[in-house]
């Protein structure tokens, strides 16, 4: 068979979906925020909820999110997305409402807000990027560095004595009773990638039950800072953060 | 009953990072020697008689670039 045979509109299996803009993102090559922005884009686009879906972008890499989603965004101050998020879905019950973050915002200075949040019990969806290092500002040393990790900040490796323990922040909000929904993924192979989209899907859905939070938290890589080449970093993200941060659902609704 | 399959690349918006290469079963894809406008090592079908349509490279993409077409024949 031809080229000209096969490119046909019934033989289409993925294109990008229209939810995301035509701007050329600018993460870096190989960076994990462009596959989670299209997961995302992809369940508001299965789900029909482009007109319905109200977006806030944190500080961070993921700052000018909203250029590439085409829905309602809001940007928040710097890890204040989840009571920008309560805000929002309060006055706009029907609204499907989510907070899209980075570990320096959501589990460093965004800490208090993201507890409480969850802890309300607020009808949202949080998207949790969690890459081990503050990317945005030069690849700092973040709450959930790895111990021995190499950061600017920490050069010769994260001890326990000068920089304390790795935050698992989403252990810690699946205790809370506010949550409805707490799940970590990955997106390093097109399995893990297929699997987040259906975690990103569920915890979409679960605005319409409005039992709590849905919290997904995505491991992801940061090539540029962790100073490696793009399937390399993905290669060091399974050998290094899956250990100390498993894949899988920590709190699944009761059936 | 076997399938065919072949992509439509968006040489342009390609920045090159070659996560997809890695995941292709038949090894179809591979990264170019020329560049685009933004310089960046674009990627470009080697073994287009080799494609499946699986969409793997696809579904990893962070810039959505891929596009795939599958056809039984």
């Amino acid at each position: 068979m031809t080229r000209e045979e096969i490119i046909k509109p019934e033989n289409l299996v993925y294109r990008r979906t229209p939810v995301l803009t035509d701007n050329i993102m600018h993460y870096c090559p190989g960076c994990g925020h462009g596959t989670i922005h299209r997961l995302i884009a992809e369940v508001i686009e299965e789900m029909g909820i482009q007109d319905k879906t109200i977006g806030i972008s944190p500080v961070g890499c993921s700052v000018l999110a909203y250029n590439y989603f085409d829905v309602d965004f809001v940007e928040a101050a710097h890890g204040r997305a989840p009571a920008c998020g309560t805000a929002i879905k309060r006055l706009n019950p029907d609204k499907y409402v989510f907070t899209y973050q980075g570990d320096g915002d959501l589990a460093a200075i965004g800490t208090a807000e993201t507890i409480h949040a969850c802890n309300r019990g607020e009808n949202i969806t949080m998207i949790f990027v969690n890459n081990a290092i503050y990317g945005m500002t030069g690849g700092q040393m973040a709450p959930t560095t790895l111990l021995g990790m190499k950061t600017a900040t920490c050069p010769y490796g994260r001890t326990v004595e000068a920089n304390g323990y790795p935050l698992k922040i989403t252990e810690l909000i699946a205790q809370l009773p506010g949550t409805y929904y707490v799940t970590r993924q990955a997106v390093f192979t097109p399995a893990h990638v297929r699997k987040c989209k259906k975690a990103i899907r569920q915890a979409f859905e679960n605005q319409n039950l409005k039992k709590g939070v849905s919290f997904v938290e995505v491991v992801s890589n940061c090539n540029s800072n962790w100073k490696m080449t793009a399937t390399k970093a993905n290669q060091w993200l399974e050998e290094n953060m899956l250990p100390f941060y498993p894949l899988g659902d920590l709190k699944t609704p009761e059936k | 009953m076997a399938f065919q399959g072949t992509l439509v690349i968006d040489t342009e918006k390609c920045k090159g990072c070659g996560v997809c290469v890695e995941t292709c079963p038949n090894k179809v894809i591979a990264l170019s020697k020329k560049v685009n406008k933004k310089g960046y090592n674009y990627l470009e079908m080697v073994k287009e008689e080799a494609c499946i349509g699986c969409a793997n490279c696809a579904v990893i993409c962070p810039d959505g670039v891929i596009e795939v077409y599958r056809a039984k024949y």
